[in-house]
């Protein structure tokens, strides 16, 4: 996404990127980043917690206000939880990535029947 | 604890997969800068989000490389959208994708007047391209276009 970021900039697009994987973002060096300690999968936030969410991105989107130098990256004030067993797990699983396939991946079946009678009416853009 | 290392895995995980070396980009020149030109509270907001999110009725992303994007309407009933990707659990972000697309959480920061507006559409896709080429070279510029072409003040950008 970093490399999203920087070709948008260049267009003269103000850009932040959230990030919750410090390394990747620090190499790809984006102009604005705000780094989320969590697990993949929850780059903005827990689930079912909109309060959370919105603490979030409050203290990111605040970066487009202070932050003043290209390449800068705020560490977002916020824990996934008390202990850090996460981080543990995720050291010593490694990657788990699945095998991967160049046909449609559907969350559900019924989301397949109706992409493949051409999308519904109450989306007007399912061909994009 | 200290944050932990993406790369590496990544790097295993692809010659686990018969993938040639994977170079990871890095950049060390400065990056470009285009500084906010007024508070956010007058700003229409873009968002790209990567985390292969979709709407019911559009055809799903696939797990190979896919550089195709998707439009989502802004105003889209946030129980429409679905969540397809190989590279994080998706259990979560299938019962509430604000965790990898904040639609409700800027709805919402529109209606209490921390931001002006957002645009009419948001982009997804799918991370994970293996070649940074075609990202630089054909994803990255279809992305800017559509930002001009929205009209937003700033983007966010929500990898996972």
């Amino acid at each position: 996404m970093g490399l999203v970021a920087r070709h948008a900039e260049a267009a003269g697009i103000p850009t932040l990127c959230m990030t919750s994987a410090r390394d990747i973002t620090e190499a790809v060096n984006p102009p604005r980043a705000a780094f989320l300690d969590f697990p993949l999968g929850h780059t903005t936030g827990k689930p079912h917690a909109p309060d959370l969410q919105h603490r979030i991105l409050v203290e990111a989107l605040s970066s487009f206000e202070t932050m003043t130098a290209p390449g800068s990256m705020k560490d977002l004030p916020f824990r996934w939880s008390e202990d850090q067993e996460w981080k543990a797990k995720a050291f010593a699983e490694g990657d788990d990535r699945m095998p991967r396939h160049d046909v449609p991946q559907y969350q559900d079946d019924e989301d397949r029947r109706r992409a493949e009678q051409g999308g519904s009416p109450s989306c007007p853009v399912c061909r994009s | 604890m200290r944050p932990v290392d993406y790369i590496p895995r990544i790097h295993d995980n692809y010659a686990r997969l018969g993938y040639k070396a994977y170079n990871w980009v890095v950049n060390r020149e400065t990056a470009p800068w285009a500084p906010l030109r007024k508070p956010l509270s007058q700003c229409r907001l873009g968002l790209a989000a990567s985390g292969g999110i979709y709407a019911a009725g559009q055809v799903a992303f696939h797990h190979k490389d896919d550089t195709s994007l998707r439009e989502i309407p802004t105003d889209i009933d946030t129980k429409e959208l679905r969540a397809t990707h190989f590279a994080y659990d998706l259990s979560n972000a299938r019962t509430d994708p604000n965790v990898v697309f904040p639609i409700d959480t800027l709805r919402r920061l529109v209606r209490e007047g921390f931001l002006r507006g957002l645009a009419s559409r948001f982009h997804t896709f799918m991370g994970g391209i293996y070649s940074s080429r075609r990202v630089t070279e054909d994803l990255a510029p279809r992305l800017t276009a559509r930002f001009l072409e929205d009209g937003v003040d700033a983007v966010l950008l929500v990898p996972v």
